[in-house]
């Protein structure tokens, strides 16, 4: 029997309200504990924690409809058997997108300048490099292009999603062709927004600007893909959910091979721009650029900075390797959660070097936090996902993914 | 050298070619190859291959090109001839990510070439039968060698009935040599138009 609806079974449902609930209650306790401490370090932990969270996982997201438009753009076929499921994640950019906001307004406008030091006006007057930078680095600036960036995401990716409810009825002759143009279109135009906001300036206002004297060319473009490379783990996880609940049986070992393929290479491309920044700075060693790497690699960082590469390069790229793996669902789960910690890892020590400095920790409020968002992700796409048939029957190329090989 | 006896079912279409192949595996003939114009998903499994073995390979000669990449500049660096350069440590990992990276590929690729050739016998000057001249046009081409399993007679008229258009027996050399095709071998000739 072929099952077009997804239907939350109470296992499903189980799960989603004991992460919500375990996250629910680090929040809780983090924000007594943390948030309305006297202690200056633990309100730093606190809103550094918020801010690492929020980001990456708005980021995780949104890169599903990142892939969703280069694949469309690239008239691309294969992954009609499964798009709805990045459409779904991306339905959560909006929710998120919400919780970053608030925030960012916390933090900005309570004036956090332990989080973002270019927010101390006074310092600003007297460091001529923060203030050379205080026409991009200053309050107005970074809540308003926040909003722009966040409301575009939403918007278009709304847009391409209501064009994919289009396929679930028949079209009659050239409707089809018009349907691809208007798709392309679309898609087109989110990644235009998505060039200029995930792909430079989001990154360095929402994350470089910690280190706000430090400054990286190959910082967005490393931000983005480690990014792109969880959130491709992340429609893998739901994927192979699906397919074990006996949804989606369009979906073959070939889908699988294809994602799996996106994981592994973008874990390459992870390194590759990882070690592009890196050896430059490493090579020419001039201490304001060697003030990132100083704590990373030499102080309390050290083994974080080590396990980052092992985790997110060695791991994935010796067993992705085999094509045998790419097909398994056992490896291909096991691996899709490494890489979501592994770069969850990494957003935390580009945020926490230049916030905690050497009184970091990584203890219950941290996996609190990162629980919380495993559950509200369970939540709404499993509510995403229950919205619509799970495959568009009469989209023009789904004859092309039910007969893909690789 | 040495001569077989091989027949050739020769097929229009991949549509008959599939169900074709299907049932000389059911009768229990052994291929000796398809030919295909193109490259046909899904022949490899159809006709029941094993999987290759060249990623094996490809593995192994990269191996082969980190490791002679980060001795040799090792032993360069930090034995043969020590220079400072910039006040970097003469072990500088780092700085030989490149190379050992390049090394790595140039390896691999040169390695999985060289093999793949081997493997199918290719090199310039070799020269092998060809069982039908229209094989790298638009022609699949099934050869299937005869043996005491394998009768001539009982192939062909196999051959015939699951679709194929033109059955024939051919002796031929299996292998490779050196030198010349003679008249029939011809890779290209002009049809005769009567």
């Amino acid at each position: 029997m072929i099952k077009q609806q997804f239907e939350i079974s109470a296992g499903y449902k189980k799960w989603t309200n004991i992460l919500l609930g375990v996250g629910g209650l680090a929040l809780v306790l983090g924000i007594i504990f943390l948030g309305m401490s006297k202690d200056e370090v633990a309100q730093t932990r606190f809103w550094a924690s918020l801010l690492q969270n929020s980001v990456f996982f708005l980021l995780i997201v949104n890169a599903s409809m990142f892939f969703i438009c280069a694949t469309t753009l690239a008239h691309g076929g294969w992954q009609m058997a499964f798009r709805r499921v990045p459409e779904a994640i991306s339905s959560l950019v909006p929710v998120f997108g919400l919780l970053a906001m608030l925030v960012f307004v916390a933090i900005v406008f309570g004036h956090r300048h332990d989080i973002y030091h270019w927010l101390d006006k006074e310092h600003v007057e007297h460091d001529p490099i923060l203030k050379g930078k205080s026409g991009f680095l200053n309050p107005t600036f970074f809540m308003v292009w926040s909003i722009i960036a966040i409301g575009l995401w939403s918007f278009v990716g709304a847009k391409m999603r209501k064009l994919s409810s289009e396929a679930d009825q028949p079209m009659e002759g050239e409707q089809g062709a018009k349907y691809i143009v208007k798709n392309t279109a679309w898609g087109a135009a989110f990644l235009v927004i998505f060039g200029l906001t995930v792909g430079s300036t989001i990154p360095w206002l929402w994350l470089m600007s910690i280190d706000a004297h430090w400054y990286s060319t190959m910082y967005s473009w490393y931000t983005f893909v480690s990014s792109f490379v969880a959130g491709m783990s992340l429609v893998v996880l739901f994927v192979v959910y699906l397919k074990n609940h006996d949804y989606l049986e369009y979906v073959t070992e070939e889908h699988m091979h294809d994602l799996g393929k996106f994981m592994f290479a973008f874990s390459v491309f992870w390194t590759y721009l990882w070690y592009s920044q890196f050896m430059l700075i490493w090579y020419a060693n001039i201490p304001e650029e060697t003030v990132y790497f100083k704590p990373r690699m030499q102080g309390a960082y050290r083994g974080i900075f080590f396990l980052n590469l092992i985790v997110n390069f060695a791991v994935p790229f010796l067993l992705l390797m085999r094509r045998g793996s790419k097909r398994n669902y056992t490896t291909l789960t096991f691996l899709a959660i490494l890489i979501i910690l592994g770069h969850w890892v990494d957003f935390y020590q580009m945020v926490m070097p230049g916030t905690m400095h050497e009184h970091y920790s990584l203890g219950w409020f941290e996996f609190g936090i990162l629980v919380l968002y495993a559950g509200l992700i369970m939540h709404f796409v499993g509510k995403g996902l229950s919205k619509k048939p799970l495959v568009a029957l009469h989209h023009p190329f789904i004859k092309e993914s039910t007969i893909h090989h690789t | 050298m040495a001569l077989k006896k091989f027949v050739v079912g020769c097929f229009e279409d991949e549509k008959v070619l599939f169900p074709a192949v299907e049932k000389v595996r059911k009768a229990g003939y052994k291929f000796h190859d398809i030919y295909t114009p193109f490259p046909v998903h899904g022949l490899d499994k159809a006709m029941g291959l094993r999987d290759t073995s060249i990623h094996t390979a490809g593995f192994l000669f990269g191996m082969i090109g980190t490791t002679t990449a980060v001795t040799f500049m090792t032993w360069v660096f930090t034995k043969d001839w020590p220079v400072n350069i910039g006040g970097k440590p003469n072990f500088a990992l780092p700085a030989w990510i490149p190379i050992t990276f390049e090394l790595t590929v140039l390896c691999a690729a040169v390695g999985m070439v060289l093999t793949f050739c081997y493997i199918c016998q290719l090199a310039p000057f070799l020269k092998r039968h060809h069982f039908h001249p229209r094989a790298t046009d638009d022609l699949f081409v099934m050869v299937i060698e005869c043996s005491e399993k394998a009768n001539e007679e009982e192939l062909k008229s196999f051959l015939g009935s699951v679709g194929a258009q033109e059955v024939n027996t051919q002796v031929a050399e299996e292998g490779w040599w050196i030198g010349k095709y003679d008249e029939e071998q011809e890779l290209y000739k002009e049809p005769n138009i009567a």
